[in-house]
């Protein structure tokens, strides 16, 4: 039985480790008053997103319930339960964004990946979000993919800002 | 090193300008949020690079600095002594820039700003309406230094105020920012002197003071600008508000939207704990005061006060009844003072230059400047601060250069979610707290987008009905609930099937919401549709009784039709149309069955010849 120990997948081996980088985090945080969201941050940095069995790791070791984290997760927009897609997608439809088409560039996007808004590729490479306002309003409408902001986007630049992101 | 006194800080300063004078020409670079999205980053490297490459390191100076304003226009560039400012500088007009302009002293014309209303170059910032225009107090250094540099901030005046301050009592300091007329630049324009005095005179060893940096109003870039450009001001602010109502504790509560500013901001942070401006005995004055940055994780609900104090706590953002204030039991229940990111940029020159100079500027009881992100369908988007009092007109025509593509003018949205619209008859009220409300509008935070003949207002006030609905907390009623009955009247009178008793439900409903909503993003949260039903009623009209939507925008209301005198007949329409209701000849013009049409738009996107025509 002490074999199933060491043959542990690469897969199993990352998120242990990751598991310790967050007990690390939730350590530099204690003796602070109302951290919770700060360390929701930072597993969601860590793992990506936050499904339950990191949500439970969380509660166990902040003395909280897994009820009271996933309460406080659930309300914020920031945080999600599903896992990521190696490229977000996201449209901003703040009023700025909105008022230069922001809307017509969802429906392009729809149309050219196949999938709806909240939706990932079969591949996993891609996943449509509507974003909040990202705060480059002098510049909208704007397409964020994983961290870089697209500027003033036309429907007919969305075919060729997606295949900047196929190659890598 | 330490600073301790005000002599060091004068140490600093001459050091710096010494150092700075050295050069012949200094090229700054704008690194503000647009001018990333830009990629500065690159031309900024180049730059430097070339800078080094021609041996002119000792003569030209390169400094990075916070958003110059025409966030459009970036990257952006201004070259001094001369003065001169250049826009859309990619590394390739930045070596023509260097090579003439710095280098030989020539000036590239057709680099620089082209303002739309002159039609024409014009070369010298001094020059530029968009800047001329402009009085600015609390974006004084952003943009004109190196956003990381402590060193430059303290040469530009930075910390004097400070210093200034812990020489005063409590009181005084109170009572000159009360003396400024100083209201809160977050929205709802509550003076900060009565603020700041239930502050000082709530009991208690522990009080925190706290920076709302949520700017969670889409369309509002300022805060994020401001922070991004001059942390070190919001330092200054918050150390020397601190001082006033005697908290040790301050924290700054940012979006999680913006990555830049949290950065720089906690890079500012730790730089001021090493020189000794934040943590124990400040500047010799045996004053300690720390500030920490928490991150908010989108919820626009907590940039109201109570709500952003659960969140702060780390708890779901929802907001608790007043009273208790925050003043007399807030963050962990210790008594809290609460302001927005644009309040704390003034009070460090209203201590240098006082009250009586800060209410120099303003109308009525609006006094000093304001900060507005200008965006939408205006030419020149990006920053602007202006003396309260300026018309809107002079606002959206002369520093934003009017309306993009020569279209009319609609409306301006000022307020975001919580605001209403301005329309043309109004354009030339004054820009105060007091006018924007009588007209059914709020100041707001600042954002004030510009909409052209091509805006739907029915449908703009169902984009703001969407966005409350996606964002409510749920914990009252009528904006849980209400809020949702007014989405979905007015989903229904966009798709074409409201009657005109739907308005007066919703002015039915807006009353009620406003009336009983528990905080102040539920009590706003109706202007949007009651601002829009009363300056443009006539649309909701026409969207009602005519299913028309007069500016083309709802895809329910609208038809397509074939110019035939554009059409060439190519059946590309035809062939894409999925409902095959598109009939016509080869080369003659084609003609749209109304009957079948489910109106996708296919043809229109296919036209080459821009035949098809949606109205």
């Amino acid at each position: 039985m002490s074999d199933v120990v060491k043959n542990l997948t690469a897969e199993e081996v990352e998120k242990q480790a990751n598991f310790e980088k967050l007990a690390n985090v939730i350590d530099l945080y204690s003796g602070k008053e109302g951290c919770l969201i700060q360390v929701l941050h930072a597993a969601q940095e860590i793992f990506g997103y936050l499904p339950y069995e990191v949500q439970k790791f969380v509660a166990d070791n902040m003395g909280f319930s897994v009820s009271y984290v996933s309460s406080v997760s659930s309300f914020y927009s920031f945080f999600s339960t599903t896992p990521k897609t190696k490229h977000d997608v996201k449209v901003c439809l703040g009023t700025a964004c909105y008022v230069r088409g922001g809307s017509a560039l969802i429906e392009k996007l729809q149309e050219l990946l196949g999938i709806g808004v909240g939706e990932a590729t079969a591949d996993n490479l891609f996943s449509i979000h509507v974003t909040r306002c990202v705060g480059a309003c002098g510049l909208a409408p704007v397409v964020v993919v994983d961290d870089d902001v697209h500027k003033q986007v036309k429907p007919g630049d969305l075919a060729g800002i997606l295949d900047q992101y196929r190659g890598e | 090193m330490i600073i301790k006194n005000v002599q060091d800080l004068k140490l600093v300063a001459d050091r710096y300008n010494a150092e700075f004078g050295k050069y012949e020409h200094t090229v700054y670079v704008c690194g503000g949020g647009g001018c990333i999205s830009s990629k500065c980053q690159a031309t900024k490297d180049f730059v430097e690079s070339y800078i080094k490459e021609l041996g002119l390191t000792d003569k030209v100076n390169v400094v990075f600095t916070g958003c110059m304003g025409t966030c459009a226009m970036g990257p952006v560039v201004l070259i001094e002594p001369e003065r001169i400012y250049y826009v859309h500088v990619t590394p390739e007009r930045a070596k023509d820039i260097i090579d003439r302009q710095v280098v030989k002293g020539e000036v590239i014309e057709e680099y620089t700003f082209f303002d739309a209303n002159l039609q024409k170059h014009i070369p010298c910032i001094d020059d530029i309406p968009f800047f001329a225009e402009q009085v600015q107090i609390v974006l004084n250094k952003c943009g004109k230094i190196p956003f990381d540099s402590i060193e430059a901030y303290i040469a530009k005046g930075g910390f004097t105020a400070e210093a200034k301050a812990f020489g005063m009592t409590q009181e005084q300091i109170v009572d000159e920012v009360t003396k400024s007329g100083l209201r809160g630049r977050g929205g709802a324009g509550f003076p900060t002197g009565i603020k700041w005095s239930a502050g000082m005179k709530a009991p208690g060893e522990n009080k925190c003071i706290v920076c709302n940096a949520d700017e969670g109003d889409p369309g509002a870039f300022m805060d994020r600008s401001a922070i991004e450009g001059d942390p070190f001001c919001l330092i200054e602010g918050m150390t020397i508000g601190g001082y006033a109502i005697g908290a040790h504790n301050g924290y700054v509560y940012c979006r999680a939207e913006y990555p830049v500013a949290v950065e720089r901001f906690n890079k500012a942070a730790e730089i001021a704990r090493e020189w000794g401006l934040l943590g124990k005995n400040i500047l010799g004055s045996g004053f300690d005061f720390d500030i920490e940055l928490r991150i908010g994780a989108g919820a626009f609900v907590c940039g109201e006060e109570t709500a952003l104090m659960s969140s702060i706590e780390g708890q779901r953002g929802e907001p608790r009844q007043k009273p208790p204030f925050p003043f007399e039991s807030g963050l962990f229940g210790y008594p809290t003072i609460i302001n927005n990111v644009e309040t704390y940029y003034n009070i460090a020159e209203i201590i240098n230059k006082g009250a009586d100079w800060f209410a120099s500027y303003g109308v009525g009881r609006s006094k000093g400047t304001k900060v507005f992100a200008l965006a939408g369908d205006v030419i020149n988007t990006g920053i602007v601060e202006v003396p309260m009092g300026m018309p809107l007109r002079k606002l959206i025509f002369e520093i934003g250069g009017g309306i993009v593509d020569g279209k009319k003018f609609k409306a301006a949205q000022i307020g975001g979610p919580s605001g209403g619209c301005i329309t043309e008859k109004n354009l030339d009220t004054s820009v105060d707290y007091e006018s924007l409300t009588s007209l059914g509008a709020i100041m707001g935070s600042g954002g004030l987008i510009v909409m052209s003949e091509d805006t739907c207002m029915v449908d703009t006030a169902r984009f703001f009905m969407q966005f409350i609905q996606d964002e409510s907390c749920g914990k009252c009623t009528p904006c849980r609930i209400g809020t949702k009955r007014m989405l979905e009247i007015l989903e229904r009178i966009v798709a074409g099937n409201g009657t005109l008793e739907d308005l007066d439900t919703l002015e039915e409903l807006s009353h009620v919401i406003k009336d009983t909503a528990m905080c102040g993003l539920g009590q706003t949260a109706p202007n949007p549709v009651l601002s829009t039903i009363s300056n443009f009623r006539d649309e909701y009209e026409a969207h009602i009784v005519d299913k028309s939507c007069p500016a083309h925008v709802c895809s329910a209301l609208a038809k397509y039709y074939i110019d035939p005198e554009k059409c060439r007949g190519c059946t590309l329409c035809a062939r894409n149309c999925p409902v095959q209701c598109i009939s016509g000849k080869v080369k003659e013009p084609h003609v749209i069955d109304q009957s079948k049409c489910i109106k996708c738009g296919a043809c229109q996107a296919n036209c080459k010849f821009g035949a098809v025509i949606k109205k």
